[in-house]
């Protein structure tokens, strides 16, 4: 176990700076006036301009302006938006309302897709599965961009079943559809997932010496089977985790919501450089940290994998 | 955004029934892919999704098969107008025919997938070919690399790589190709080497090198046709998912903008008055939809015909 560990933080070490030197070079190096690219279509006056190459230490070569940027990210330090707000302000309003939108959304995917997924697993090939899986390819086709205005448009407007738009503190109800949206992302991989490994749990001979034993068949399935079939559904949550960041940004856009992802909308649509880089900076590094947890969790629940 | 990773990964559906192709020994014997075709021609699946791609296809190469209208003509008087003979879908904002948006727009999004996916399917073709023909310390060290790439969510790096390749001057269709290109072509290259090395130890490749082969040749001319289905069914999937991409990066402002003609861009725009119009937002939202949805069929239809263990 200690053995995995230590190289699985390694590893995840290496892809943060990896990642975070890709993202920074894509936004600053090699451009003729990295500033006025920065700024958008809107032009610079003079002392602004000398502000933020200080700030940003153009001045220097491009390793050392690494440097800087890794030691800000590293402190807490995300730099400071065209609207002069310091981004880490922005972000603890825009992450309580996010982690409430996420957590909905989790909850709403994992209802769904364990039940619909045992339900298939067991009756493979009956009517219920089949139906299942023509749905989750077409929710698998399904784009964000098309999803959420519809989903805004049937629901919200013509039907009036929920809010159409949330308010600048939402409240449950007011994020039940776009948390419905997001879950939507996820649910299509999670059925399917969770739906194999109940059939190939099913198969093995733990169930079937629970079986020979007398066991009643809602113990088999709700103990034994379920269990070991939900392993693999953790992982998913990391890997899942790059949908749903990239869907938060369309979903909170459309519904209004002002979570990170509505800050990161709007600051690409109103060309707010420095907003952008350091707000996909956070998420990327969330993105990195969760999935090295879920992976170490992955190797606390199931010891075949710290042996690979 | 994409999908590919799980559409891959995932399950079969149960609607690509089992084929029932063992009748008999009296048969000659049939190789992979003609088993693969006879698959292919029983599900309903891969014949919705072919026909839907044809479809999209000759849409953008030929739109004016479609309407006589011209997309690029709009009067404020006719704004969210209704359907009428001459416009099925009404207008939109601008007063804009949508049908014919509608369907000029399927050329951006096929030309932007295509492009985007065969560049991406370069990248990994290299780069999958080297790391499971090699091993050793190139693979070793390629694996980091993907490693990094797969860390790194691709909507959220889109955004910022498409916002810097884009000048305000351009409309955004290379900017947005060269950042779809770079950025998806991770599951292929994890594809590619995988069956790479699954094709390498085998006995046609080992008398090949015997027979005095050099690198090149066993790659191109031994390994890669054997290897290829696979490949060939994420990249299939991958367009679809590429298409999909283009439209929220469009959406969201860095993708294709100006006076192209787009369903991103239609429906960034209807979205703003879907109050008043939803038709100019539901009507091109449907066609991406089912755009993607072609494609992504299309893949898993093909994957489940060749794939040997679902038999």
């Amino acid at each position: 176990m200690f053995r995995y560990f230590v190289r699985r933080v390694l590893q995840g070490v290496l892809t943060f700076f990896g990642a975070t030197f890709i993202v920074y070079a894509l936004m600053f190096a090699n451009q003729t006036d990295p500033l006025q690219a920065l700024a958008g279509e809107r032009p610079l006056p003079d002392n602004v301009r000398q502000a933020l190459t200080e700030r940003y230490h153009l001045d220097d070569p491009f390793i050392v302006q690494y440097g800087h940027y890794m030691r800000g990210l590293l402190t807490g330090d995300f730099g400071v938006s065209l609207t002069n707000r310091k981004i880490s302000e922005m972000m603890s309003q825009a992450w309580p309302v996010t982690i409430r939108l996420a957590v909905l959304a989790m909850i709403i995917a994992v209802m769904i897709s364990v039940t619909a997924g045992i339900i298939s697993g067991i009756r493979r090939g009956g009517p219920f599965d089949t139906v299942t899986l023509v749905i989750t390819l077409i929710l698998l086709a399904l784009p964000i961009v098309v999803l959420a205005p519809l989903a805004q448009l049937l629901f919200g407007i013509q039907l009036k079943w929920f809010p159409a738009t949330a308010g600048a503190d939402p409240g449950l109800f007011q994020l039940i559809l776009p948390a419905a949206v997001l879950a939507s992302l996820v649910i299509a991989t999670e059925i399917r997932v969770t739906r194999a490994s109940v059939a190939e749990n099913l198969r093995a001979d733990y169930v079937r010496t629970a079986r020979a034993k007398g066991l009643s068949k809602r113990r088999v399935i709700g103990i034994h089977v379920l269990r070991n079939s939900l392993i693999p559904v953790v992982t998913l949550i990391g890997l899942d985790l790059g949908n749903l960041m990239a869907g938060a940004i369309v979903t909170e856009g459309v519904f209004n919501i002002p979570g990170v992802g509505f800050n990161l909308f709007r600051g690409i649509r109103t060309e707010d450089g420095p907003l952008v880089v350091g707000f996909v900076s956070i998420l990327v590094i969330v993105f990195i940290v969760v999935n090295l947890v879920v992976d170490l969790l992955y190797a606390v629940l199931d010891p075949r994998i710290r042996y690979e | 955004m994409s999908n590919v990773e799980s559409v891959t990964q995932a399950e079969t559906p149960a609607a690509a029934t089992a084929p029932n192709g063992g009748d008999g020994g009296a048969e000659k014997p049939r190789s992979l892919a003609s088993d693969a075709w006879r698959d292919l021609r029983r599900n309903w699946i891969f014949w919705v999704a072919a026909v839907l791609v044809v479809l999209v296809v000759v849409m953008a190469a030929f739109p004016g098969l479609f309407t006589s209208a011209d997309p690029s003509f709009c009067q404020l008087s006719r704004q969210h107008a209704g359907p009428s003979g001459s416009a099925i879908f009404g207008y939109d904002f601008q007063g804009c025919d949508v049908y014919a948006r509608t369907i000029y727009g399927a050329r951006n999004s096929v030309a932007i997938g295509l492009l985007a996916t065969l560049m991406s399917g370069a990248i990994s073709l290299v780069i999958g070919m080297a790391a499971g023909y090699f091993g050793g310390w190139v693979d070793a060290l390629l694996a980091r690399g993907i490693d990094i790439v797969l860390g790194i969510p691709t909507l959220l790096a889109a955004i910022v790589l498409a916002r810097r390749l884009s000048d305000s001057e351009d409309s955004g269709f290379l900017p947005v190709v060269l950042t779809l290109g770079v950025l998806t072509w991770t599951t292929g290259a994890r594809i590619m080497r995988s069956s790479v090395i699954a094709a390498k130890s085998q006995d046609y490749v080992a008398a090949a090198r015997m027979l005095g082969a050099g690198h090149a040749r066993l790659m191109f001319r031994h390994i890669l046709p054997n290897a290829a289905a696979p490949f060939v069914v994420v990249l299939t999937i991958l367009l679809g998912a590429n298409i999909a991409t283009e439209a929220t990066l469009t959406f969201l402002g860095v993708g294709l903008r100006g006076d192209e003609i787009s369903w991103g861009i239609d429906i960034s725009q209807a979205s703003q008055f879907v109050r008043e119009a939803p038709a100019p937002l539901v009507w091109p939202a449907l066609f991406l939809a089912a755009t993607v949805l072609a494609f992504i069929m299309l893949g898993d239809a093909i994957r489940d015909a060749f794939d040997p263990r679902l038999r």
